[in-house]
């Protein structure tokens, strides 16, 4: 009996695997995604220049007011940034929503003309000129956001343009739901 | 007249992996710190590539990352210390050597595993064929033997 | 007009392998001479027919037929001759046409050259072939028909691939294909096998030249893609463990395991469920690399494009493939007679451990490949598993099978002694020592490791010769003798000795250029010089090069040593105009004994361009190495006691 179930093992092998591609095919999982470690902890440090010359730098205090906020890593070179821009605008006029922006290894001007010719959803917005605070945000290119709540733990982090169904399933909850 | 004035800005190193993509200005002067800064820069993955550590991708998180390797290291962090700075920031994710946790097990002791398993095992059976199968031939049941004659018989 | 052709002989084709794969079957369980007879027919007609199809797809490839959508993805007028040709399988749909194609000739050539098998089992055989085919067939005509029509016809294509545009990318494919679909012969003979329930020496000896082919073939394949990747890729690297690599390893894994098991049933009559099984697996993980490759469950930079639609195709046909082959494994192999008994320590033994640890290579090299995906499905946590998780899983095992390989040979069957064929060995053991000591001291004194994985290069170099040494008598008798000796040597002998010792030369131009290579990264301006590993390295000129399909930054690299010219080396960089990318060309001037290596960055002008150089010891040995160990393989096919294949039938007595 047991020398049966020996031979069966090849078998058992073979059903465990396709059972796992089956799974995988069927829920469309993105072999590329990387997920993110940030989600769940306190968000990493904001100290960065401000874009507009004479205001302010960015401090961490920005993001522990006690009112969500978002913070989204841009550049005036990145196609997706242009793509996903007008639902930052709606979140920035409907919504009031907080919107903190960080331009990435984007020159100043640049960065600064791009948001004159588009509209300008920030609150405020910095340069991160080396891409040494997207590091330490986890960022791995432009854009990704992140949803910060009136604690400074990040809820959500966004790699890739915001969608309409991202703002619609989860942005809008959270900002309605965020303390 | 060719100059012979060296502009070399690289170092000369024979170390244990090369890369394509590390550009001659991230190079560290001290060569030791150079060569450990490789080392890793082999066992970390660029997280916008497929397959590929952070020496041999041209992205510009690639170049990010190696710089910031560079710069704990000069800073006189642990090799391991500056891995636990990338995993903090992009998760295990970014180790090309998967840590050796408890979601890692099967990963790690699989292999080794297998071949005890099935090492012990053969030996198992092998010993016990040893054991079962006579050195000499049954003797003969009646019936054979009987048949036997019968043949025999002229 | 001759898509229309080819798409209709496919269709046919499809028709033709269902009537092979059902109705030979139905002759061989019956013992139907007609029904058994028909496999043979089918199998030749389908074989016609692909080809057909496949010719058709090649003429519009060659003539830049854009009317075709295939080539209109992937061909461009410009592209020369020979790189429209390899574009009809640099592509998913071509490509399949490609496995369906060689399916069906190596069907034809067990039609053709299978006289002297049974009916039964030639009928089985050509059937399963024909399901197979039946499978790849549908596959192609459902989802990925290389024949579909654009309309209106653009007036270009897209090109192709700039870095498949290259002699070695382009035999790649064929060579890797001629290696899986020849595993499916051997699966087909292990299912007709458990068909007819009965696995003996004379079924191992037909089907031990089908493995053998495969085998070089996949060997071949494989060594040609890590040296494409070695001097296109630019930095001296020959393999990076990506799933798609991977899954091109577990199948040839699988297949030495296969060859060297067959023998043991061969000669001895055991070990007989272990080689079926090694024989449904061989075929099956060319097929789950199939999969890997085109289902997008895996990140690769080989993969081709993912579509989940098809790769659910793909499984559904693994599935039915492999779970049919191993749930009739599971059925049959038990009562698989056991044949001749023997002890561990015997040259049975010796296959035996062989067989374990190269399915513990493979079983790691898979787990660590899927791995990512389980835990990822099971968990959510992500995971890499990269170069150094398998430098320290996959190396240390292939320790023990290094040794094993050269103490093999000098076991008898049934029963052997281990003291004296250890003995036989000390003359390798200590020159491998002194070769690893002297690594050490000379080269590296760092990397103990390296020194030893050195030492175990020499050690299946020497250890194998001096079994061939032994056979002839060398130094014991006259040389005449030893050459009568080397003549009466069977061929599958010195294939053996030559592909072992081609191992051990792969092992040491790995393990040389792997730990100790030299590397100079600078930023140099026309007219400086470099100093590199005792040469002098001048950058004279960097100009503007037009090819064919691409515009490229050539550099021009004078080397010196000891103040007189030595070689010249031009990288490029070339940018091709269509799909707007870049691929470098490096340049690699070769002695045999080390490959000097250059590669050209970015840069200008002003700020001095990016030069990369490497020096990589005994480099070219891992390719001839692998080369060789192929042609080893095919030494042992050419054995005429393989083409003969059943024993010789006898004679009638003559009656007085």
């Amino acid at each position: 009996m047991s020398r049966r179930l020996l031979f069966l093992l090849p078998l058992m092998t073979l059903a465990l695997m396709a059972g796992f591609f089956a799974w995988s095919l069927l829920v469309g999982r993105d072999p590329a995604a990387i997920g993110s470690v940030m989600v769940g902890r306190p968000a990493p440090r904001l100290d960065l220049p401000a874009l507009a010359p004479g205001e302010p730098p960015l401090s961490d205090a920005m993001l522990r007011t006690g009112k969500p906020v978002l913070v989204n890593f841009f550049a005036s070179w990145c196609a997706p940034c242009l793509a996903e821009h007008p639902l930052f605008m709606r979140l920035k006029e409907r919504e009031g929503a907080t919107i903190i922006g960080v331009a990435w290894k984007n020159k100043r001007d640049d960065a600064t003309q791009w948001l004159k010719r588009l509209g300008d959803p920030f609150r405020t917005a910095g340069l991160d000129l080396e891409g040494k605070t997207g590091l330490d945000w986890g960022l791995s290119g432009v854009p990704e956001t992140y949803a910060i709540d009136g604690n400074g733990i990040v809820r959500l982090h966004f790699r890739g343009p915001i969608t309409e169904r991202d703002l619609n399933e989860s942005l809008l909850p959270f900002l309605k739901g965020a303390k | 007249m060719r100059r012979l004035a060296p502009l070399v800005l690289g170092a000369m190193l024979a170390v244990f992996a090369s890369a394509w993509a590390v550009e001659p200005s991230e190079m560290l002067k001290d060569a030791a710190l150079e060569a450990r800064a490789r080392t890793i820069g082999q066992a970390l993955r660029c997280v916008v590539c497929q397959n590929q550590s952070i020496d041999d991708s041209s992205a510009e998180v690639a170049h990010d990352m190696r710089r910031a390797v560079r710069e704990r290291l000069t800073a006189g962090d642990s090799d391991d210390q500056v891995f636990a700075y990338m995993v903090a920031r992009y998760g295990d994710y970014v180790l090309l050597k998967p840590p050796f946790k408890m979601s890692t097990l099967v990963l790690w002791l699989g292999g080794p595993l297998l071949l005890i398993v099935a090492g012990s095992a053969l030996l198992v059976a092998a010993h016990r064929r040893r054991q079962q199968s006579p050195t000499s031939p049954q003797p003969l049941t009646a019936e054979e033997r009987q048949r036997l004659d019968a043949l025999l018989k002229p | 007009m001759i898509p229309e052709v080819g798409h209709f002989a496919l269709i046919l084709a499809l028709c033709v392998a269902l009537v092979q794969g059902t109705l030979p079957l139905l002759g061989a369980a019956q013992g139907d001479q007609r029904l058994m007879g028909l496999g043979r027919t089918a199998a030749l007609t389908q074989a016609f027919l692909v080809i057909l199809a496949f010719g058709a797809l090649t003429q519009a490839y060659v003539t830049s037929d854009f009317s075709v959508a295939n080539v209109v993805a992937n061909s461009h007028s410009a592209k020369p001759l020979l790189y429209k040709i390899s574009g009809v399988w640099g592509n998913h749909e071509g490509s399949m046409l490609l496995w369906a194609l060689i399916l069906a000739l190596f069907g034809a050539a067990v039609a053709l050259f299978g006289s002297t098998l049974p009916d039964s089992l030639q009928s089985r055989v050509l059937a399963v072939q024909g399901l197979i085919g039946l499978g790849f067939l549908a596959f192609l005509i459902f989802t990925s028909n290389p024949f579909e029509r654009i309309a209106p016809a653009p007036p270009d294509g897209n090109g192709l691939n700039p870095l498949l545009q290259d002699p070695g990318l382009a035999f790649h494919p064929p060579l890797l294909y001629l290696g899986y679909v020849g595993f499916s012969v051997t699966y087909a003979f292990a299912i007709a096998a458990l068909l007819e329930g009965r696995v003996d020496p004379a079924w191992a000896r037909w089907v031990r030249p089908w493995t053998l082919a495969a085998w070089c073939f996949l060997t071949l394949g494989i060594a040609l893609g890590s040296w494409w990747a070695y001097y296109i890729l630019g930095w001296g690297g020959f393999w990076f463990w990506d799933p798609v690599e991977n899954a091109s390893l577990m199948p040839w894994l699988a297949g030495t395991a296969l060859l060297h098991s067959a023998i043991v049933v061969e000669k001895r009559d055991a070990l007989k469920s272990w080689t079926v099984l090694l024989a449904i697996l061989a075929f099956s993980l060319s097929l789950l690399g199939t999969f890997l490759v085109r289902s997008g469950v895996l990140t690769s930079v080989h993969a081709f494009a993912q579509d989940p639609a098809r790769g659910l195709f793909i499984l559904a046909f693994l599935i039915a493939v492999t779970g049919g082959g191993l749930a009739l494994y599971a059925w049959r192999a038990p009562s698989l007679q056991g044949g001749g008994l023997f002890q561990p320590i015997s040259r049975e033994g010796a296959l035996i451990l062989n067989n374990l640890l190269l399915c513990t290579l493979a079983a790691t090299v898979l787990l660590g490949t899927l791995y990512p995906l389980f835990l990822d499905l099971l968990t959510g946590a992500k995971v890499s598993v990269g170069p150094p998780f398998f430098n320290a899983t996959f190396v240390p095992i292939c320790a023990p099978l290094f040794a094993a390989l050269c103490v093999g040979p000098f076991l008898g069957w049934k029963r052997a002694d281990l003291w004296p064929a250890l003995m036989q060995l000390r003359l390798a053991f200590v020159v491998s020592a002194i070769a690893a000591i002297i690594a050490a001291i000379v080269v590296d004194s760092r990397s103990a490791l390296a020194a030893i994985a050195f030492g175990f290069g020499v050690w299946l170099i020497v250890g194998s010769l001096v079994e061939l040494a032994q056979r002839l008598k060398l130094g014991a008798t006259p040389l005449a003798e030893s050459l009568r000796r080397f003549k009466a040597t069977p061929r599958a002998s010195l294939g053996m000795t030559i592909s072992h010792t081609a191992l051990g030369f792969v092992v040491l131009g790995a393990v040389a250029t792997g730990a100790w290579h030299s590397e100079l990264i600078a930023t140099v301006k026309t007219g400086e010089t470099m100093s590199f590993a005792g040469y002098q390295v001048t950058l004279q000129r960097v100009e503007s090069v037009q090819g064919p399909n691409y515009i490229a930054e050539r550099a021009t690299l004078a080397v010196t040593l000891d103040g007189r010219p030595y070689t010249t080396l031009q990288p490029e960089r070339r940018l091709f105009v269509v799909q707007r990318r870049q691929v470098a060309e490096t340049a690699i001037q070769t002695n045999l004994l080390r490959d000097f290596y250059a590669t050209l960055g970015e840069g200008d002008a002003t700020s001095g361009w990016v030069i990369r150089l490497y020096l990589n010891p005994l480099a070219p040995w891992i390719w001839l190495g692998a080369a060789l160990c192929a042609f080893g393989g095919f030494v042992s096919l050419s054995d005429r006691r393989l083409r003969i294949g059943a024993p010789s039938r006898l004679r009638p007595a003559t009656v007085r």
